[in-house]
């Protein structure tokens, strides 16, 4: 449980610094008129509320993934765990989601600077490396059958499907979002009216990025 | 003692507006304004009338389970099985399918939006689905009274290996049903969950601080927070154990012999669920109470005529019980032969918990202390929590400490301990909110004097139960038995405790009808309440119509200059000043009276 503590105190030192910063200079009942000026909880908010959502979700998910991989270290301990050799696979897996974030960005970057080709070029990119990737994790599935380990075979087996599996979900789960998007560049869409969407689809694929490198290194390294 | 006056945060400024007013979704058909409604107080309704709908099938398990325990071996329709799959049923439906989902879905709902003033919630679209999301979820569990087996008898808690060994009632599709409502569950939830904590962020009026939130809403807020981080918990959790079962995997299952056969399972660890559950399973207690605490504090704000006692520190215990709630966890396991110096640590942090929930008491009663007590059906079921919840929260000391602990664990203590503060404390709660804002939900009063007996004979008669209990668990009286049997350190009359307490619960039981009829009768012959029955301060009632329509607040948001606690303020005309009302220049206490 020590790794979700750890991630669960990363999230709430955020949270507390952000109420702190939020509060601590107001005194609500000192001199009314300090809340006038340049109160930051008064002040503007530009932010979309859907950028604020997607980062509420994606600490879910950070609460997710940081459980399961609790879990995993916790069951290592157990006397039946027998480490499981990696697919190669998995290094051009990973290579895959790499370059898929780096479309996307490409795409956010031409979003910003209102090219619609880079945008969309850089969407089917993406798109088109992340459905590599899954593909490439579904040979990782179909090589370790081959090698005989099968779900149940073994617990580091039955935590490799299942980390592998929790994450492709949720790719899936970004890859609806950049398909209605892409269907909305196909339909004409101006680049002004798609740019928020592109924005939040690079950075949900930057953060399962991140989450996809932990979990290879974790089972890389254990 | 001279008095200074209280200053509050009056201002005669008010932001700009700083963004456009969002479009609302307009609905024309009668299912697209009260079936597929994305309006938030349509879904507050449709989750409260679910989750007490469901609420009222657990609270009939629990009298059949008192009927069984007051009476044994007189109700032959009761056997061991059907006792066991009683109890975890009532258990987890009222944890989780009712008081969570009317907490947050219910109240969240329909005060979020008005109370920070908001037109509606920010997705509405995704908050309608986290409705039916979680009425599947209900569903399912309904389903699972049906199936071959019946529903899971595994406790609420699902502990491994015993959840999905046959033998258990309901191993087979009762516990299935379960794991997935639960998963079920905790998606729709999760949808609300973003949609209450991204309106409170980005949807309050202008002029509407973080300060200046009701308590009942930085109450929600947080639990919602909390679930939001908890929950995910229970979903690997359930995710894991339902592999176990359904492919044979080992997450949670050790070697293990059932009846006679070596299963093919080996190496899992039971206690790593343990771990997992109550990660959840701690915050959740606090995803119930937080609510209950930001509710508490308006209610008896409110009627005692006064300012809340110490707000900013208030609005820090809340938080800062919130951050504790996810390093306790293990005091629920002192008995699973962990490490000692994990008892240590786990009684450690379990003890520091209660200082901000005490701070917390504290200040209710300061608040009350001298107030302009209005003893009306909503104060006196806020006065009653707190009567309950110290009770609750006192005994929970004594379980927090690990060498008590290991005596009372699993005995009819906790029960009394964990009902006290989890379940009596939070549905007063639940209660006096329904008796302060049904006005604004219906435009009628309830009746006061059939809310008096309800509340009454409900507070009594919890005592009566819950008292006695603690008692028997000092006797050594076991949780979760279907019947004592020949227990030598038991003595005889512990079972005429028994009896009593079963008198005592179906009598408060069916107190309830009452609470039921005055909803309905009111309904249709209430006396009409006005816009502001009891002169309250917050938003949701300075709404141009009563019971709020679409929009919330007709034409113009309303624009907030003060704190929500503005009552008996020295030298205003009235005893209550609406967080809009603009100050005007030299009423009592408002700008800069004492800078
Ligand atoms: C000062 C505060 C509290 C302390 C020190 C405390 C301590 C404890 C301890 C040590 C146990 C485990 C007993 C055992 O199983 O042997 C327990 C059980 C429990 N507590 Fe508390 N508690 C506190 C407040 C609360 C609150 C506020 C709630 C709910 C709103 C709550 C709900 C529960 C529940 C539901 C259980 C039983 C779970 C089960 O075994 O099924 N507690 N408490
Ligand atoms: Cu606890």
């Amino acid at each position: 449980m020590t790794t979700t503590l750890v991630a669960l105190a990363v999230v709430m030192a955020v949270v507390i610094g952000w109420l702190l910063r939020q509060t601590l200079g107001t005194r609500p009942w000192a001199d009314p008129r300090t809340m006038a000026a340049g109160d930051p909880s008064v002040a503007g908010l530009p932010m979309p509320s859907i950028k604020i959502g997607l980062a509420v979700f994606m600490t879910v998910a950070t609460s997710l993934f940081a459980l399961s991989i609790s879990a995993y270290l916790m069951r290592r301990e157990g006397a039946d765990w027998r480490p499981v050799a990696q697919p190669l696979v998995l290094w051009f897996n990973t290579a895959m989601l790499g370059l898929g974030s780096v479309c996307f960005e490409w795409a956010n970057r031409s979003a910003r600077a209102g090219r619609a080709g880079g945008v969309t070029r850089g969407l089917l990119a993406g798109g088109a490396c992340t459905l590599l990737f899954l593909a490439g994790q579904y040979g990782a599935w179909r090589s370790l059958e081959a090698a005989g380990y099968y779900v149940t075979s073994n617990p580091a087996a039955s935590f490799f499907y299942f980390l592998t599996a929790l994450h492709a979900l949720h790719l899936l789960g970004g890859l609806w979002v950049w398909g209605t998007t892409l269907v909305r560049v196909r339909r004409g869409a101006a680049v002004r009216d798609i740019r928020l969407s592109v924005e939040l689809c690079t950075a949900y694929w930057h953060f399962l990025l991140v989450v996809w490198l932990v979990l290879f290194g974790l089972l890389l390294f254990t | 003692m001279t008095y200074v006056p209280v200053g509050h945060d009056a201002t005669d400024y008010a932001p700009p507006a700083e963004t456009q007013e969002p479009e609302l979704y307009h609905p024309k058909t009668f299912i697209g304004k009260y079936i597929w409604s994305q309006d938030a107080k349509v879904i507050a309704i449709q989750y409260s009338i679910t989750a007490i709908g469901i609420g009222v099938v657990a609270l009939v398990l629990s009298w059949l389970m008192r009927l069984q325990l007051g009476f044994p071996n007189t109700f032959s329709f009761i056997d061991p099985s059907a006792y066991l799959q009683m109890v975890s049923m009532h258990g987890m439906i009222m944890v989780i399918y009712l008081l969570t989902a009317l907490f947050l879905g219910g109240f969240g709902n329909y005060l979020i939006p008005l109370m920070v003033g908001a037109r509606d919630m920010v997705f509405p679209y995704v908050n309608m689905l986290s409705y039916w999301i979680y009425l599947f979820a209900v569903l399912l569990l309904l389903a699972s009274f049906f199936v071959p087996g019946g529903p899971t008898g595994a406790g609420w808690t699902l502990y491994p290996p015993q959840a999905i060994l046959t033998g258990t009632p309901g191993a087979g599709w009762g516990i299935i049903l379960m794991l997935v409502s639960l998963a079920f569950f905790i998606v729709g939830f999760t949808m609300g969950g973003l949609n209450y904590v991204v309106t409170v962020l980005q949807a309050r009026t202008r002029g509407m601080t973080l300060l200046r939130l009701p308590l009942t809403i930085w109450g929600i807020f947080v639990a919602t927070i909390l679930a939001l981080l908890a929950f995910p918990a229970l979903f690997v959790s359930a995710i894991m154990m339902t592999l176990d079962l359904t492919l044979g995997t080992s997450f949670f299952m050790p070697g293990i012999i059932s009846q006679g056969k070596q299963l093919d399972y080996g190496g899992g660890s039971p206690v790593l669920f343990q771990h997992l559950f109550w990660f959840f399973g701690h915050p959740e207690v606090y995803i119930v109470a937080l609510p209950a605490f930001g509710i508490v504090s308006d209610l008896i704000s409110v009627n005692a005529r006064k300012n809340i006692f110490g707000y900013r520190m208030m609005v820090w215990a809340i938080l800062a019980i919130g951050g504790l709630s996810f390093i306790v966890w293990a005091h629920h396991m002192y008995v699973s032969g962990m490490n000692p110096y994990f008892g240590f640590f786990f009684a450690t942090t379990t003890l520091i918990i209660a200082i901000p929930t005490a701070l917390k008491v504290y200040n209710w009663v300061l608040t009350l202390w001298r107030g302009n007590i209005r003893l009306n059906v909503p104060m006196l079921f806020a006065i009653g929590f707190i009567f309950t919840f110290i009770h609750g929260g006192l005994t929970g000391i004594f379980l927090g400490n690990v060498a008590v602990d290991l005596a009372l664990s699993d005995t009819m203590f906790v029960v009394a301990h964990f009902h006290m503060v989890m379940a009596i404390a939070p549905v007063l709660v639940v209660m006096g909110a329904i008796y302060h804002w049904y006005p604004k939900m219906t435009g009628r009063m309830l009746d006061d004097t059939l809310g008096k007996i309800h509340f009454w004979i409900t507070f009594l008669g919890s005592y009566a139960i819950y008292l006695p209990m603690h008692y028997l668990g000092f006797l050594g009286v076991p949780r979760r038995y279907y019947a004592m049997g020949d227990t030598y350190f038991v003595p005889e009359s512990a079972q005429s405790l028994n009896a009593a307490i079963t008198i005592a619960a179906l009598v408060v039981g069916v107190a309830q009808i009452i609470f039921f009829y005055n909803l309905v009768r009111s309904y249709f012959k209430g006396e009409p309440s006005g816009g502001n029955p009891w002169e309250a301060t917050t938003l949701e009632w300075q709404t141009p119509e009563t019971p709020p329509t679409h929009g919330n607040f007709g034409k113009d948001l309303p624009v907030v200059y003060r704190w929500a606690y503005d009552y008996s303020v020295p030298g205003a005309e009235k005893d209550f000043i609406p967080q809009n009302e603009p100050p005007s220049p030299g009423a009592g206490g408002a700008a800069g009276s004492h800078a």
